[in-house]
């Protein structure tokens, strides 16, 4: 029976199964098909933190949920309208999730006993009134991909690997997206093994076909969801972690500085290292250290070099890194420090993000150690950051600290190429061989940006020592005294707070600027707050969004913004952290939204808060 | 008008210091090191401005202020990575590395072991004074067992440790030894740190006149020395002694090295080895020497066996293979892109 097209605004699917099932793959593979045809998305890859759980188990649960649509899509969907659960693991843990009257896919050869007991179901849950609530699809996938791959010859378990591009196939039917991209990615990947190649692709005809010609229950349709309306351009997706790569890469270029990474495996920064041990084209130096002590040093000791020092890491790392970043703070050298954060105390939760490193940015290190923090909000905006945090870096000689997080980090979006040759450079000069009867001083400040004098070694007549002991106002030298102590320390805090003179003022990115409440957020909360104040606005409540990037200093008419407004609703990924330095700075009554689960926000969440907040 | 260039001056032991006041403590062994640097920098045609030195934390790290170089004094334990950096930021660079027992082995023993093991092109310090100075007098880990220090009124309990044996297990493939008062010998051990391709380490028996006076002495006074250092040269016997009579035999039976006198019990020349700074078990041997109180202390060259390139060579290597080959914008521009109009 041939099924009707219907078209949709935007859709949310989410594939679920084992770790050992291919879920990344698969729904990174339905992205790049999906991205193809112009649609808006964002992605939510969302696995455990082993690498390999005890298969058919709830903890080893791995899933990927992309939210797409010919709108603007700001987050990865509250509730799943498609689920795709490759076995009773996966259907226990997302079930929950899945909107009411959504559609289920599963497996169910994967629904032995074995498995059931397993994710601790006593019966299975297929065919009883617990799947009243939802439109289900179940096959045996299993045993359709066997049959699809046969003649190709793998092993019983090798043929079954190819479940997930079977899968794959179905959603893709189901979704009228093209399957040409997919087929290309396979032959590419398997070029070595071709009948690996052959089955992979031969499965995903097979689940395409299937939906094509299969007499599927009638009630469910094909749906169409067309190109999202955005600004002309060329496209392509990009996740948090390579925009960031690209942009530490294009602020290198811009300074005209070579980029030395200093980086030690961790999770889930781990991709920023790779991606930029990758591109040796551009120059860069990338030096796995010893431990997250020795990356921060190493990077600092480049910079004293004449390169501009990067380090990466995640919040346990970052802690580590701390009196290194002091030293840089001390001796005035550029760096940039990235924070992929995720949950925490200590090891926390390594593969769930979290906001709750911004205390630790800001006020961390001994001694009044003040330096520039930003924030990206989405993976395409890493590219910005990432190039703004070189700049202030080299320009005001300071290490600064950017912040993004372990969902950002691996969420994908489409982003629109930039014009590289539109960016406007921040060239960097080395202090020259002095004149005859003059000296260097290397604490010699620029009047402005009061950023001191950079001599590199390899020049004559520019030697210089420098080091963490307190170094004299005039000279650079060490000094004891009382008063310069003082005089440094004050400094060294106007530095940094004069950078909010060369920073874009504050915008408000919905609403008016002022009104009863403004919701105010930083970092990977943009999507779930814009969509929330936009529902919101569209019910009739005066409620503005503003989402800061410059988190310290602060724009210069932030405060003054905010009190323009009623109430100040502020929703964070940890325990209230923004709120208090809002509170701090500006003496204003910020109300918080906490949520550390490990997961992005809902909107309706967001929402009902909003609600809550307008009609107390 | 004729421009004039000015002709090349040797540098002297004048241009390589620094107009900082000295601040160890008088009578202190860190005095002898510093001139004896400034003395032959000059010697290996090192210039000011490709010359940098990076410290740790500790009175020794305190050296870089007073050389008329580039100097970067960093924080505790961590000049191993720091001078890393540098060497991969520039490795033109000539890069010397200060540090003390307490900063080199001790806090920063992690980064003193990577640096060695990836041979990075630089030449390590080791001021050896067996105690903690500049937080007033705390046992070390290269103290002897029953130090009597603040944090140890009773004595110290642990095991010290052995720097040339700690840097010969973490691959170092230079190793070195002298003695802060030699100053004829010192020299030649940093002429050859200096002209050696890869991480040097060198073990300077240091006198911390405060917290530790004469903890060498049983090894270095005039009186001993001769008794008491094994003075090595590649490719000569390993004779030493006041009368030079006696000498270093390997005994098949215990496996292990053994002092000897020549002319007694039958022991000719013959019987005495000859040192091959390229061998790592002999140098693994060598650095153990002088544990028991009959055997003299290894001094000079231990150990040195080049490789072929060194890390931040290789790392620049990898790096200009690729080099241009790719534009930032063929990389982001590459891959699956559609066009939105
Ligand atoms: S405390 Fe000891 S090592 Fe430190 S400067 Fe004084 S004498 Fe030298």
């Amino acid at each position: 029976m041939a099924s009707e097209i219907q078209e949709l605004e935007s859709a949310v699917v989410r594939f679920a199964g084992d770790s050992g099932d291919g879920m990344q793959l698969t729904g990174s593979q339905f992205t790049s098909s999906t991205a193809l045809e112009g649609s808006d998305l964002a992605t939510f890859p969302d696995f455990p933190a082993e690498i390999r759980a005890p298969v058919g188990t709830t903890f080893g649960v791995s899933a990927f949920q992309i939210n797409f649509g010919a709108r603007a899509i700001k987050t990865v969907g509250d509730q799943p309208d498609v689920l795709v659960a490759m076995n009773p693991a996966a259907l226990k843990t997302n079930l929950g999730n899945l909107r009411s009257g959504g559609l289920l896919v599963v497996d169910t050869g994967a629904f032995t006993k074995r498995n059931l007991q397993k994710a601790g179901y006593e019966e299975s849950p297929l065919g009883t009134p617990m799947m009243d609530d939802y439109q289900v699809i179940d096959l045996d996938i299993s045993k359709q991909t066997l049959e699809a791959v046969k003649e190709h010859g793998l092993g019983n378990k090798e043929a079954l690997r190819c479940k997930n591009m079977w899968t794959l196939g179905m959603v893709l039917w189901m979704f009228s997206r093209k399957r040409e991209p997919i087929v290309d990615w396979l032959n590419k990947k398997f070029a070595k093994l071709p009948d690996i190649a052959a089955s992979n692709v031969a499965a995903l005809n097979a689940g395409h076909a299937f939906g094509e010609t299969a007499e599927l229950n009638v009630s469910i349709k094909r749906y169409q969801i067309g190109a999202n309306k955005t600004e002309p351009g060329l496209y392509r997706t990009v996740t948090g972690s390579q925009a960031l790569s690209w942009g530490i890469a294009a602020g290198g270029e811009l300074a005209g500085l070579n980029i030395v990474l200093g980086s030690y495996p961790i999770t889930p920064a781990s991709p920023i290292l790779h991606t930029l041990s990758g591109m040796k084209e551009m120059g860069i130096v990338t030096f796995q250290a010893e431990d997250e002590i020795a990356a921060i040093c190493a990077a600092i000791g480049a910079s004293f070099a004449g390169s501009l020092g990067v380090t990466s890491s995640s919040g346990p790392g970052i802690a580590l890194k701390m009196e290194a970043m002091g030293l840089a703070i001390s001796t005035e050298l550029p760096l940039v420090v990235i924070n992929s954060q995720r949950g925490g105390p200590s090891t926390g939760l390594p593969t769930k993000t979290e906001q709750s490193d911004l205390y630790q940015a800001i006020y961390g290190r001994n001694g009044d150690a003040p330096l520039p923090v930003i924030a990206t909000r989405s993976p395409g905006d890493c590219f910005e950051v990432a190039i703004e945090a070189c700049r202030l870096a080299v320009k005001y000689m300071t290490p600064v600290m950017l912040l993004t997080d372990g969902f950002i980090a691996n969420a994908a979006e489409p982003w629109m190429l930039p014009d590289l040759d539109a960016l406007k450079p921040f060239k960097v000069e080395f202090a020259e061989t002095p004149g005859e009867g003059e000296t260097y001083n290397p604490f010699k400040r620029d009047e402005k940006t009061l950023a001191r004098n950079w001599g590199i070694p390899g020049v004559p007549g520019t030697e210089h020592r420098i080091g963490g002991i307190e170094k004299s106002y005039d000279t650079g030298h060490i000094s004891y005294d009382a008063d310069n102590h003082q005089k440094m320390t004050d400094t060294r805090f106007a530095k940094i707070d004069g950078i909010a003179n060369d920073i874009p003022l504050q915008e408000v990115e919905q609403g008016e600027e002022n009104g009863t409440l403004v919701v105010v957020g930083w970092g990977s909360t943009f999507g779930p707050i814009s969509e929330a104040v936009k529902a919101a606005r569209a019910g009739g409540l005066s409620v503005s969004h503003i989402h800061i990037k410059y988190l310290n200093p602060f724009p210069r008419n932030l405060g003054d913004l905010l009190k323009g407004y009623d109430k100040v609703l502020v929703p964070e990924m940890n325990a209230g952290q923004l709120k208090t330095v809002l509170r701090d700075k500006f003496l204003i009554d910020a109300k918080p939204l906490n949520q550390v689960s490990g997961l992005p926000f809902k909107i309706v969440d967001i929402l009902s808060a909003i609600r809550a907040e307008v009609s107390a | 008008m004729n421009e004039m260039t000015a002709p090349v001056q040797k540098l002297t032991i004048k241009d390589f210091t620094s107009d900082q006041e000295v601040r160890w403590c008088p009578g202190c062994g860190d005095y002898a090191i510093l001139k004896c640097m400034q003395r032959t920098l000059p010697e290996l045609g090192a210039t000011r401005e490709n010359t940098v030195f990076v410290s740790g934390i500790g009175c020794s790290s305190r050296f870089p202020y007073y050389m008329d170089t580039y100097g970067f004094h960093t924080i505790h334990g961590r000049a191993p990575a720091v001078a890393t950096g540098v060497k991969l930021a520039n490795p033109e660079l000539d890069v010397w590395m200060i540090t003390g027992d307490g900063d080199g082995l001790s806090i920063g023993g992690n980064h003193m072991m990577h640096v060695l093991r990836r041979d990075v092109d630089i030449n390590i310090l080791l001021f050896n004074n067996k105690i903690y100075g500049l937080t007033k007098g705390q046992y070390s880990p290269t103290s002897d067992p029953g130090t009597r220090a603040p944090s140890t009124p009773q004595g110290s309990i642990d095991s010290p440790m052995n720097p040339i044996s700690f840097a010969l297990g973490s691959g170092a493939r230079f190793a070195a030894r002298t003695v802060d008062t030699a100053l004829k010998h010192m020299p030649g051990v940093f002429t050859r740190a200096h002209g050696f391709k890869g991480a040097s380490f060198v073990e300077i028996l240091q006198n911390c006149i405060v917290y530790n006076d004469a903890t060498w002495a049983d090894v270095t006074n005039k009186a001993v020395a001769k008794d008491k250092q094994l003075l090595l040269e590649h490719g000569e016997k390993m004779i030493f002694g006041a009368d030079a009579n006696k000498g270093i035999r390997f005994n098949a039976k215990t496996f292990a090295l053994e002092v000897v006198t020549v002319g007694e019990d039958g022991i000719t020349e013959d019987d005495i080895l000859t040192h091959d700074e390229t061998n790592l078990t002999l140098a693994r041997m060598l650095a153990e020497l002088g544990a028991e109180p009959s055997e003299p202390m290894a001094m000079g060259v231990l150990y040195a066996d080049p490789a072929e390139t060194t890390y931040a060579e290789a790392v620049h290597a990898q790096v200009n293979e690729f080099k241009g080959k790719r534009t930032l914008k063929d990389m982001i521009y590459s891959g699956q892109t559609w066009e939105v109009s």
